[in-house]
């Protein structure tokens, strides 16, 4: 037991004695508040005496897989395309502008799915631009008179999702292009393969692992996305639990998807965590050196520009352009809905989401470093699943048990002559709870890969050099994990100013923040007034879009690693 | 007394023991090297006495200061004991340049006068022009100056280094082993060091401890090390060795290559002879084998002639395999270049001091 409070020599003495309790307790109860919401959905569903299961099972629930599955299927496959092929002719051929997409494929990033589900609708339906300009140059009056695509449906959703979630798959099948040995790709070319047929035969099969992961990676977005499904009105299940919790007012039905829902989740992490395994096995060499390129010219070139602009410009340029022109039209309309007001409420709430990730994903990653037993390993693996769980999912286990809480809490204050109102509800403390839950696997994943690198030696070093615990955090620790630490918050941030199911549900009464804001106003057919409002959103994705660009640019092999 | 002490030292790791018993004192401006193949547990006792373990059983005196006691469970942190360690991963500091790593140790008030002996040692050890690089873009052999230098830039009174030449390529080895020598011995400070490679320990060490699965199996200078191990496992850590099975007869053991001495040991007894291949002088048929100069004691001639079985040159001495009448191999190596053909016949000389007569366990 002793040798475990001296494991490191730099954190151990710092709580003497006790290092071994705080450490393990607090990561297991930190895991318990992680998984509490899933278990609280299997606990309803299965307690629940509403016979509302069967009428679901004869009714809807068929629907609702097949619509999940379809969707699934058809931004899988679309993203696997878009990301791997232009993964594969930014990294390993050279035409004009490659070196610029190589960042600028990922500017959908910035754009969440639910606003460019909006920009396409406004601008495709009937009264939308296209079709507006369409009418009049070939002078079609009346809807008969021409065939259009419906923009409200299962192929709009498919399109839009792609667009927007592709470069998840383009940054893992990057990755994985670079880190393949040169030798195997020349090896192929000797051997008489053409370029494509090293794609196909070599590059495509040594990076499964990582695209397999950038597709799972895809499809947790998919099921947790709500704003785009409802307002295509495509049936999947997130809008279905959504469905029978707020308007069918039941909320053992809600659990009982809820379930159905979380096996295929199931499936997807598991998958995800094999195929992850996989990608250390598939390091071949770790030689870097220029990779050789395919110059394209001509007709070749000029495809695979296209190919590369395309994703680009239906993903970003076009919903910021768009944005843009109605923000600089309708911006006084915009500031005069309380617009500051719902920017002050997300900066307010995801910059604390974000700071309380932080301190929790560090304190779990010093938590794992410091113990050698199973259980406090166990305990951070499960408390990084919540990225997985779809954000209505985690609405239902949230919600509920703080309604039932609240309710003992005035039942109590009752018996003891106080008066005790809502204390959780009402208050944003669910609804952070549940971003924490959802980010928290990013936030403790970069404090553990950024702690990783200082090695224990580094530590001893630094303790037999003269620095005492505390000191060798401050000029060691502090100094090299700070960049990580703050990007991660960073993301953290991003992604809470972004996100959309879970504040829906779980904002206090009064409460916008500027997500549902533009939800709100491009569901009653006002977009325009709250195009400021998503050009914001977007603009603040666009900060994660800068970072990964950098990192990019110095990981392309050959480049020196910073100092940092 | 002044310099380290470590008394009756046992450790255990969960059911694994670790050390057992083990008392290592080395006195200021002196260099000891702890000798043994992995897992003995010498690192494990470096870190003991840096403070990077728990003491569980013994006693570590620092400079007359008893810093950690396993009887009354008392353990001074490492930051105060004074003691520089150099790890064999170097562990650098990534954040910090060379100058800075360095002299992360030294105390704000010291450093005026400390830099002027920064620089000192950076020009003994040739990077004077990295101070301020980043420690990824040196070599191995360049980190571990830099580690070396930094592990006594605080002027400690204890130096402790583990196997602080392994990572490095063979050809530099030498250079840096003499350039660490060198800067160690001018900063006159007690230093204990772990090797698993006894031409190294040989070179370094005033004296050499030899441990073998947790305890201390011999303490010497190397000569003595080399010419009277004490037993079988210290005799082949040194260098590969040629056994033969023999009785003690009349005080002496007869071997097919010569009779020697065995005057402890009783007559009946089952031994094990260990001769060393640098032990052998061979010559051609026709002449008599020679003693070269600095040999040890006198030859012991064999009788008779052997066959050639390889003779391979190896630069500074010859690797030449000779057989037995049994049919037996010998190995032998023999100063310079010596390429009798194979299935020659040659005469055989043996020098005592490398013979080594062991009791059969």
């Amino acid at each position: 037991m002793t040798s475990l409070a001296a494991r490191l020599p730099v954190i151990g003495p710092l709580i003497s004695g006790a290092a071994f309790n705080i450490w393990t307790v607090g990561a297991l109860i930190v895991a318990a508040l992680v998984a509490a919401p899933i278990f609280t959905v299997l606990g309803i569903a299965l307690t629940d005496s509403s016979d509302i299961w069967s009428h679901l099972y004869h009714t809807v629930l068929g629907l609702y897989l097949e619509r999940t599955v379809v969707l699934m299927i058809g931004v899988g496959a679309g993203t696997l395309v878009i990301g791997t092929g232009t993964a594969w002719l930014v990294t390993m051929c050279r035409f004009k502008g490659s070196k610029y997409f190589e960042w600028a494929l990922l500017l959908p990033l910035a754009v969440p799915a639910y606003v460019l589900a909006f920009v396409v609708t406004d601008q495709l339906e009937y009264a939308g631009n296209v079709q507006v300009t369409l009418r009049s140059l070939f002078g079609w009056t009346r809807p008969q008179d021409y065939w259009f695509p419906e923009v409200r449906s299962m192929t709009g959703a498919i399109t839009v999702m792609t667009l927007v979630l592709y470069p998840y798959v383009y940054l893992l099948a990057r990755a994985a292009f670079l880190e393949q040995s040169v030798c195997v790709l020349e090896v192929s070319r000797t051997l008489g393969k053409t370029a494509w047929g090293s794609f196909i035969h070599v590059a495509l099969p040594l990076a499964r692992p990582s695209i397999v992961v950038g597709v799972t990676l895809v499809l947790m977005e998919v099921l947790n996305d709500f704003g785009t499904v409802d307002y295509f009105a495509v049936r999947t299940f997130t809008a279905g639990i959504f469905d029978v919790w707020l308007n069918m007012n039941s909320i053992g039905g809600a659990a009982q998807l809820s379930s159905v829902l979380l096996l295929v989740v199931l499936v997807l992490i598991v998958t995800e965590r094999l195929a992850r395994q996989g990608r250390k096995f598939h390091h071949t060499s770790s030689k870097y050196s220029e990779l050789p390129s395919y110059r394209l010219s001509g007709l070749r070139a000029a495809l695979a520009f296209s190919a590369c602009a395309l994703p680009v410009l239906l993903g970003f340029v076009l919903p910021a352009t768009v944005l843009a022109n109605y923000a600089l039209e309708f911006y006084e309309e915009t500031l005069s809905a309380d617009y500051l007001g719902f920017v002050s409420n997300s900066l307010i709430l995801s910059a604390s989401a974000a700071l309380l990730a932080l301190i929790i994903g560090l304190f779990l990653a010093y938590a794992v470093r410091m113990s050698r037993g199973p259980w406090v390993k166990l305990a951070a693996r499960t408390a990084s699943v919540g990225y997985a769980v779809p954000g209505a999912i985690l609405a239902v286990g949230v919600l509920w048990p703080t309604g039932a809480l609240d309710q003992s809490l005035s039942w109590l204050g009752g018996h003891l002559g106080i008066g005790i109102g809502a204390v959780m509800i009402g208050t944003v403390a669910p609804l952070v709870y549940g971003y924490l839950v959802r980010f928290l696997a990013l936030s403790y994943g970069t404090a553990e890969a950024s702690l990783g690198k200082i090695t224990p030696s580094m530590d001893g070093a630094a303790r037999t050099l003269g620095a005492s615990p505390a000191g060798a955090l401050q000029r060691v620790h502090f100094p090299l994990m700070r960049g990580s630490l703050l990007t991660a918050a960073i993301l953290v941030f991003v992604d809470c100013m972004k996100e959309l199911p879970l504040t829906i549900i779980l904002r206090p009464f009064n409460f916008d923040t500027l997500a549902t804001f533009v939800y709100q106003y491009a569901s009653d057919e006002l977009l325009e007034e709250s195009a400021l409002g998503a050009l914001t959103i977007v603009g603040a994705g666009i900060i994660p879009v800068v970072l990964l660009s950098l990192t990019i640019a110095r990981s392309r092999p050959g480049s020196r690693p910073g100092a940092r | 007394m002044s310099g380290l002490h470590l008394r009756a030292i046992s450790h255990a790791f969960g059911s694994n023991q670790v050390l057992s018993g083990v008392s290592v004192f080395v006195a200021p401006g002196e260099l000891v090297c702890l000798l043994g193949p992995s897992g003995c547990g010498k690192t494990t006792l470096l870190r003991l006495a840096a403070g990077l373990e728990t003491l569980q059983t013994g006693q570590v005196e620092i400079n007359d200061q008893i810093v950690a006691d396993g009887a009354s469970a008392r353990q001074m942190p490492p930051e105060q004991r004074g003691v520089g360690l150099m790890f064999q991963d170097y562990a650098l500091f990534p954040h910090l340049n060379v100058r800075d790593n360095i002299a992360f140790g030294i105390d704000a008030a010291k450093g005026g006068r400390r830099s002027a002996w920064i620089d000192e040692a950076l020009a003994t050890m040739g990077l004077t022009e990295y101070a301020d690089s980043y420690p990824h873009t040196l070599s191995g052999g360049q980190q571990q100056r830099v580690a070396l230098i930094r592990a006594l830039a605080p002027g400690p009174q204890i130096l402790l280094l583990d196997e602080p030449f392994s990572g490095l390529d063979v050809t530099r080895r030498a250079q840096i082993r003499a350039d660490t020598l060198e800067l160690v011995k001018k900063s006159g400070v007690a230093t204990l060091m772990v090797t698993h490679d006894p031409e190294e320990a040989m070179f370094m060490a005033d004296r050499i401890l030899v441990m073998n699965e947790g305890r201390v199996v011999q303490d010497g200078s190397p000569v003595d090390l080399y010419f009277q191990p004490a037993d079988a496992f210290v005799a082949e850590f040194f260098g590969p060795v040629n056994r033969f099975a023999a009785t003690v007869r009349g005080g002496s053991v007869d071997t097919p290559l010569g009779r020697f001495a065995t005057p402890s040991l009783k007559d009946g007894t089952a031994v094990n002879v260990m001769i060393r291949p640098e032990g052998f002088r061979l010559s051609t048929e026709d002449a008599t084998p020679q003693p070269m100069p600095g040999d040890p004691g006198d030859l012991t001639a064999a009788p008779g002639t052997f066959e050639i079985v390889t003779a391979r040159p190896l630069g500074r001495s010859s690797f030449v395999v000779f057989r037995l009448a049994d049919g037996k191999s010998v190995e032998a190596r023999i100063p310079g270049v010596f390429l009798p053909a194979p299935g020659s016949r040659v005469r055989v000389a043996v020098n005592a001091r490398q013979v080594h007569v062991f009791e059969t366990r």
